[in-house]
């Protein structure tokens, strides 16, 4: 068994955050470029975005159903269970809208693009796109990159909506308050930082998920194996990067909107 | 052996001159976790036929992809078609990799695309869909290797030596002017070899095209150094005994990373070299 050694280890993570920046960094800089591949990116926009609804959906509406069933035992301690709109609302559209979505896409899509793209390294067809005078990074990853990012935009859009009716049937069916109360609560309660907020967090997460399924994709190596490795490898590191990129991401904002 | 199609006439590339090299290797080496090639250099010379042998791991291979460009050399100089690539970002060498033609070992057919979008794969980059002109140019490529009846099948429809010729067919699409076959018969039948070996000379002396070729198949090798393609019978016959034909072929072997042998196949069969003695038998 060869000895562990922690300047290897050491090189090979330089190594790779290297890779991930400079094809994170292509993967912009070819939106500027031609070829341009439309096709490409429609097919990938309705595997991402059309696809994943279902499961974006059912997650927004029993997190926006069960944020509800949460808070109003203890709003109700304090006599304000009507502010359950409110609490909601801020809940879904600044933080769980934007962070559940591109959690559940990550787990679908940057393992579907890892273990495709994987598939392709480990059989040689990058090298035969490469060799045939095409740049996989205009033909496979930007079209991935673009798709997720209007997508998940889209997408946690649909969640929030989706949450904000979960959350309204729990509070009228359930804890009894007033349709109209809940509604006029919700909306009065989202300012502009908070819309914002929710809004750029799907931007830089849809970036994350694609450049890191293609990421682990492209590098796969040995066979089969490597690439169930990589598929693995991109979920973990998509999600973590999206938990580390929203801590950041909210606290910047805050700041700027001095909450 | 199969009957081939008679071959559409091509002129030449416009750029030929008989004689110069259209890859040089120069000192080149490689080291992965140990040296894999060290201090190789050998030229082709266009419309010649070069024949690259040697035991597995010897970097038959590696030469292929260094001279793609898809690898880059520890140290040496490659040039290409009078470009030096070597130092060429990515970016430059998609253009010029849209001169060469490869057939990779395991075919490397895109499973996602027909038949018929594998071997446009490259017309299509430049036009964005298939259109008559290009339809036509894929049947006749397909014609060439007698598979023109698999236009909308997917590679897992067909068989190892089918994918084989798909590959062929998708490298020679825009006659390119340097065909680099890796183990083009590597895993099939003698019969189905025979067929993809009578492509490969049917495409050097149709076309004349500048070949790399990697094979472990002797008989492979020697077939293409002894038979020539005959348009009138339309089919790949054997050079008679004292007749004069220069199939401008030869051979390269290899051995621990560095050339040991490099001519005729006469001159193969003459050599002295205990290893190559030892490869022949």
């Amino acid at each position: 068994m060869p000895i562990f050694s922690p300047t290897e280890f050491a090189k090979d993570q330089v190594q790779a955050v290297q890779d991930y920046s400079l094809l994170a960094g292509r993967s912009i800089g070819n939106i500027f470029g031609r070829p341009r591949y439309l096709s490409d990116t429609l097919l990938q926009a309705d595997l991402i975005g059309v696809g994943s609804l279902p499961i974006v959906v059912l997650t927004g509406f029993f997190t926006g159903a069960v944020l509800a069933l949460q808070t109003s035992s203890t709003l109700q301690q304090f006599g304000s269970l009507s502010l359950t709109g409110k609490l909601v609302a801020l809940s879904m559209v600044r933080e769980l809208g934007p962070v559940l979505t591109g959690l559940m896409v990550a787990g679908r899509n940057s393992s579907g693009m890892a273990s495709e793209l994987g598939s392709m390294k480990v059989t040689e067809q990058i090298d035969a796109m490469r060799a045939m005078g095409v740049d996989p990074s205009k033909k496979l990853v930007t079209p991935r990159v673009v798709s997720s990012v209007v997508m998940l935009f889209f997408l946690s859009i649909i969640s929030d909506l989706v949450g904000l009716t979960g959350g309204f049937m729990i509070s009228y069916l359930l804890l009894g308050l007033n349709a109209n109360q809940y509604w006029t609560t919700a909306y009065q309660a989202l300012r502009f930082g908070d819309v914002l907020m929710g809004l750029s967090k799907p931007v830089m997460f849809g970036f994350i998920i694609a450049s890191v399924g293609c990421y682990y994709g492209l590098s796969a190596k040995g066979g089969t194996q490597g690439v169930g490795r990589a598929t693995t490898q991109a979920v973990v590191a998509a999600s973590v990067l999206i938990l580390v990129s929203d801590f950041f991401i909210t606290r910047l904002l805050m700041g700027f909107f001095q909450y | 052996m199969t009957t081939l199609a008679p071959p559409q006439e091509q002129p030449l590339p416009s750029t030929s001159h008989p004689g110069e090299a259209v890859i040089r290797f120069d000192n080149v080496a490689i080291a992965f976790d140990h040296p894999v090639l060290e201090g190789v250099s050998f030229q082709l010379a266009r419309g010649e036929t070069k024949i690259l042998m040697g035991a597995a791991g010897t970097g038959k291979t590696l030469v292929l992809k260094l001279a793609l460009g898809l690898l880059k050399p520890d140290s040496g100089s490659i040039t290409v078609l009078d470009q030096e690539i070597t130092q060429m970002r990515e970016q430059e060498l998609f253009a010029l990799r849209r001169k060469i033609g490869m057939v990779f070992q395991e075919s490397a057919l895109f499973d996602s695309l027909t038949v018929e979008e594998n071997v446009a794969y490259r017309l299509i980059e430049e036009t964005g869909r298939i259109t008559e002109e290009i339809h036509a140019r894929v049947l006749e490529a397909l014609r060439f290797v007698e598979l023109e009846n698999t236009f909308s099948l997917f590679p897992s429809e067909l068989s190892g030596g089918m994918r084989r010729r798909v590959a062929i067919a998708r490298a020679i699409i825009t006659q390119p002017e340097v065909l680099l076959y890796d183990s083009p018969t590597g895993g099939l039948d003698p019969v189905t070899s025979n067929t993809i070996i009578e492509l490969i000379v049917k495409q050097r002396d149709v076309y004349q095209t500048s070949s790399l070729l990697v094979t472990n198949r002797l008989q492979d090798a020697f077939t293409m150094a002894s038979h020539y393609f005959d348009r009138a019978q339309n089919k790949m016959v054997p050079i008679h005994d004292g007749a004069q034909r220069d199939l401008h072929t030869r051979f390269v072997m290899l051995r621990d990373g560095k050339i040991i042998f490099e001519g005729t196949a006469a001159e193969l069969l003459r050599s002295n070299d205990p290893y190559v003695r030892e490869y022949l038998s």
